[in-house]
């Protein structure tokens, strides 16, 4: 192939390497894993919420045919060296251990409890329904602010209270900003629990080989590195001995970056059965075993000058950690405040986060995590302004900006933001969706009694983690290796672990630009840790940002060597000698430039480099290259969109039925990718306006436990999405890229919230809590339209 | 989600399903689809010794027409099949809509016509439309059968007429008299796609513009798909106009025992969605009639 045939592939829309693979049912998850002699686990799981053990009689179910062995949490625990790790402990925070199963305690439905291995998947479950546990339940803390409450039963009792962490602190001078203020907003607003649902549901596969001590689990995981060091640790076990593969992952959404108790299990009935051990998770039990998102009350108090101008902010949050704080769960919470300012230039602002232990099973990062809870909250703010000032939300919003001449921005939280121009996103916003004549038209449909609204909003977030200190002990960092082989092809290994994001397309594009080489030339590998350098893994929308400049560092590195090798066959072609200064890489192609005719393509460079025979003799033979690359900085991508709903006043249904999304992500590798991400990331966020949440009875059951009672959207309730995009290159990476992931799920919730708000405004509304669905809108209809005022129009 | 173990028949004829159900009693059930009863059983919520899959019987799966003039469809007829036929969507467009909306694809491609009627779903769509439509269940026993009406036939949650030895196997839709318009109209559960409350009405209309005749069946709203009698009586002989509409409509939930009150809609809300969605289909099933 000749290299000069390449074109630029950066910016393109490559179609996605890795779905020919994927859509024929070639993907290899980890339930795909067959091992010989495998056998199948099941996990017993507590069905109270909270409830001590007094005993567990496991002699039916291990004397059923086809099963090899129960074994109970106390049994699994003791096994463990220590409890599950935590990372970034916060100041003053206290949390409870945590193993594997509870062993003398359940403290959440579907914490596990014991755990058969048979030899099908069917006897496994049957033995489950032979242990005998003898609970004794106990008072259930449901709800979250009531946890916090001294009056409430503890439900460690070790700690003396619910209370994880109660921080507080602020900012600038709220107390003064709002003496100042000539008006006051407030509200309580609530972010419902959210039950992450990746296509694929969780599982594992454990092999241990009892003459070696090596184990490999593969496991449906966000971040193989990180499980290795977890579970190796946990087990006694060194790093070395334990081998970690994710290969394909069906989505995660952050509730796949945790380390699970079944990980542990599985490796533990492994060694204690002699066989590889497979688990894997259905729908049903999804619910209940693997972390969800959200979950916060907003207690949220903001002054503002007649103008329309934020002066301040207090906010009081309360987060429902659920029965355990686990990898840096608990730290998420901590992200709603420090976002809270979002793209205005608002410098006075007071906190306090709580985070509360709950009989719940633990919540976890979820696309977003802590900055849709932010966006959320100043979002409203801003349009709470506008109603209190009988302001356009838009003007209200460009009055407030942080102007584009201010960054790099360190916002009163301490954030850096790294680049942005606000207004240029949403002057485009405002031309695609046509926002005046969205109003006027709105007018006239509300004189024909719909109701009709229009939502906008400008948000930004925090991603691409992140250097060390934003990381709380798991590294910032993460890893390329570059490899150039015999015959000029490449392989990349990345410490990042996409699962769906397309990476290995985009990484791909950026080999193939940087090297001149076809793309169909470049393969990249991830999710093996005893392939890849050691990485830290995909979420916080940190992979192509971080993962993708290690590349490019690794490529750098790759190319100075090549162009020793290049000039060493150069040389030998001319049969002269020549400065490797001289030597160009061009399309793929090396050469000199007053010889056009003569160069050597990476074929034969790679050929070279490990023959060897031309190279000099300081030269090593071989062309493979291994960066970590570490961030100076986070990205800020940002966004603004504009929703219409309209309402059916008989039902209180809400219907979408426009949605423009403006989103700057700086430099975009591949549009496809990106518009992919958003195009996901707008159905969860919308889904999380109007249908999504958990919801729980008194006793701590899960009543939304499955997709028939947990509402998530289906492609047919949107309108076609209208996407554009500014770029704003981030300096923070050579790049000039930002992490696209999570933003327009942060973005969209918002949006909605505001336009069904606008929608119902005037009838006097100020602001109705998430999830809009039809009976609460038709709630608010019905006490509306007895005081009916006047309000925006 | 892996059900008990079961003992698994699939005759082929509705001779061998009866027989099967004899030998197996209390201890059989039948497969008709398998959207409502599987989900259970890999629950464990339902643990029956043996499943009688009615699936391959192929004389309970045709569309025509009865020598009376009914259309008579199959117990074992999927909704998919009830779409796309051309005599349905002929003489009663309104079902073959309705089956085009029951869950999704995959629904639409296992579940029965028999299986949903059988099984009574609170929320099923069907039901509110056979009662609606008047339909008679043909059902078999070893001995012989028998027809049972519609309205004698759903008796409380998840239990109709049908006794343990009977087999549903078919359900003829009377021919609907000149000027009937039929309609269907509901608020779906976001998650599940079943009906938080749904409304059938069919309504035929005469020549001087009075109603005849109306049949009004409502899902979802309690423990068993109702026909809304008060609704009906009120649209019975007069000029339906729309003060006509929303008193009828109005009087939709009169026959409803208990609202249903649950994780996705109040009691409260399902009896103003009734008089909604009644409205509604009435509105509509009058606009099909002219």
């Amino acid at each position: 192939m000749i290299a000069g045939q390449v074109s630029k592939l950066i910016g393109s829309r490559v179609k996605r390497k890795e779905d020919p693979r994927l859509i024929t049912g070639e993907g290899k998850y980890t339930d795909d894993v067959i091992l010989p002699g495998m056998a199948y686990m099941a996990v017993l799981r507590s069905p109270y919420a909270h409830a001590r053990i007094n005993g567990i009689d496991t002699a039916q179910a291990a004397a059923l045919p086809d099963v090899l062995g129960v074994m109970t949490g106390a049994e699994v625990n003791e096994r463990c060296s220590e409890p599950f790790p935590l990372f970034a402990i916060l100041e003053g925070m206290q949390y409870p251990e945590r193993w594997p199963m509870a062993a003398t305690k359940a403290n959440y439905v579907g914490e596990p409890v014991a755990a058969v291995v048979a030899s099908s998947r069917a006897a496994a479950r049957d033995a489950l329904d032979l242990i005998e546990v003898d609970y004794e339940p106990l008072p259930v803390v449901v709800d979250m602010e009531t946890a916090a409450d001294p009056d409430t039963p503890v439900i460690f009792e070790e700690m003396g209270s619910n209370l994880c962490y109660e921080a507080s602190d602020q900012a600038g001078d709220p107390d003064r900003a709002f003496a100042e203020a000539d008006g006051v907003v407030e509200a309580r607003m609530e972010q419902p629990r959210l039950i992450p649902n990746p296509m694929e549901p969780r599982a594992t596969v454990a092999d241990y080989e009892r003459s070696s001590g090596n184990a490999t689990l593969w496991v449906t995981t966000q971040n193989p590195h990180i499980e290795r060091m977890v579970v190796a640790q946990m087990l006694g076990m060194p790093e070395n001995k334990l081998r970690v593969v994710a290969i394909d992952v069906g989505g995660g959404f952050g509730c796949k970056i945790n380390t699970y108790s079944e990980s542990l299990i599985a490796i533990i009935l492994a060694q204690e059965f002699g066989r590889p051990v497979k688990w894997a998770e259905d729908r049903t039990e999804h619910f209940v075993s693997t972390s969800h998102g959200r979950g916060q009350a907003q207690y949220v108090q903001a002054a503002y000058k007649k103008d329309g101008t934020l002066l301040g902010m207090k906010l009081k949050i309360y987060a429902d950690l659920g029965a355990y704080a686990q990898v840096i769960s608990h730290v998420i919470p901590t992200l709603t405040p420090s976002l809270a300012p979002g793209v205005y230039a608002c410098r006075d602002i007071g906190w306090t986060t709580v985070g509360v232990f709950t009989n719940k099973i633990p919540y976890d990062a979820y696309r977003g995590a802590g900055r849709p809870e932010a966006a959320y909250i100043i979002e409203r703010v801003m349009d709470l302004i506008a109603d209190a000032t009988g302001k356009d939300p838009v003007a209200v919003r460009r009055k407030n900006f942080i102007p584009k001449d201010a960054f790099p921005y360190e916002t009163p939280t301490g954030m850096i933001y790294d680049s942005a121009d606000y207004d240029a996103a949403l002057d485009k916003a405002l031309a695609i969706a046509d926002y005046d004549k969205l109003r006027a038209d709105q007018k006239a449909q509300r004189k024909d009694g719909r109701i009709v609204g229009v939502g906008v909003t400008v948000t930004t977030e925090v991603c691409g983690f992140g250097p060390a200190a934003a990381m709380g002990g798991l590294g910032g960092f993460e890893s390329a290796t570059v490899r150039v082989d015999p015959m000029g092809k490449v392989t990349v290994l990345t410490g990042a672990s996409p699962h769906g994001q397309g990476e290995e397309t985009s990484f791909a594009q950026i080999v193939a630009d940087d090297l001149g080489v076809p793309f169909d030339d470049v393969e990249v590998i991830h999710g093996d840790t005893s392939i890849v350098a050691r990485g830290v893994g995909t979420f916080g929308s940190r992979t192509l940002v971080v993962g993708g400049t290690a590349i490019v560092k690794a490529n750098e590195q790759i190319k100075e060597k090549a162009k020793l090798i290049a000039t060493a066959l150069l040389e030998n072609k001319i049969e002269d000698t020549l400065d490797p200064q001289l030597v160009t890489l061009e399309d793929g192609l090396f050469s000199v430039q007053d010889m056009p005719d003569q160069y050597v393509t990476w074929a034969e460079v790679g050929a070279e480099a490990y023959d060897g025979q031309l190279l000099p003799e300081d030269l090593d033979p071989g062309l493979e290259a291994v960066s970590f690359w570490e961030p100076p900085g986070l990205t800020f991508p940002f966004s603004a969109h504009i929703a219409t709903v309209e309402i059916d006043p008989d039902t209180g249904e809400v219907s979408l039925t426009r949605y423009v999304s403006v989103d700057d992500c700086g430099t975009v590798i591949n549009p496809t990718l990106v518009e992919g991400q958003i195009h996901g990331g707008l159905a969860q966020g919308i889904g999380q306006a109007l249908l999504e949440q958990a919801v729980w009875d008194d006793e701590g059951q899960l009543v939304s436990g499955s997709l028939m009672d947990y509402a998530m959207p289906f492609a047919q309730e949107f309108p076609m999405f209208e996407l554009d995009r500014t770029v704003t290159p981030s300096p923070v990476n050579p790049l000039g890229a930002k992490g696209i992931g999570e933003m327009a799920t942060i973005s969209a919730t918002p949006t909605v919230a505001n336009a069904v708000v606008d929608a119902l405004s005037p009838l006097g509304v100020t602001h109705v809590d998430i999830p809009m669905t039809a009976e609460r809108i038709w709630r608010v209809l019905q006490t509306h339209r007895r005081g009916r005022r006047g309000g925006r129009s | 989600m892996i059900p008990q173990a079961f003992d698994y028949y699939a005759p082929t004829s509705v001779a061998d399903a009866l027989r099967l159900l004899r030998q197996h009693g209390d201890d059989a059930k039948l497969l008709a689809g398998g959207h409502s009863l599987l989900p259970i059983m890999k629950l464990r919520l339902s643990t029956p010794q043996c499943l009688i899959d009615l699936g391959r019987i192929s004389e309970l799966r045709f569309i025509g027409e009865a020598d009376d003039g009914c259309l008579a469809i199959g117990a074992m007829s999927t909704y998919h099949d009830i779409k796309n036929s051309a005599l349905v969507q002929e003489r009663v467009p309104a079902l073959a809509e309705a089956a085009g909306e029951v869950g999704d694809v995959q629904v639409q491609n296992k579940g029965t016509i028999g299986g949903s009627l059988a099984h009574a779903d609170p929320a099923g769509d069907f039901p509110a439309l056979a009662l609606a439509l008047n339909f008679e269940l043909v059902t078999a026993t070893a001995r012989s059968g028998r027809t049972i009406a519609i309205d004698r036939f759903f008796r409380d949650l998840l239990t109709t007429a049908l006794r343990p030895n009977e087999i549903l196997t078919e359900v003829h839709i009377p021919a609907l008299p000149a000027g009937t318009g039929v309609a269907y109209q509901k608020l779906p559960n976001k998650a599940s796609h079943y009906a938080v409350v749904g409304v059938a009405a069919a309504i035929t209309v005469g020549d001087d513009g009075v109603c005849t005749d109306a049949r009004v069946g409502v899902t979802g709203a309690g423990a068993t798909a109702v026909r809304a009698r008060n609704t009906e009586r009120i649209l019975k002989g007069k000029h339906i106009d729309a003060a006509v509409i929303r008193r009828a409509a109005k009087r939709a939930g009169a026959n409803v025992e208990d609202f249903n009150d649950d994780l996705h809609a109040s009691a409260e809300y399902r009896e103003h969605l009734t008089t909604v969605f009644a409205a509604r289909a009435i509105e509509d099933a009058l606009s099909r009639a002219g």
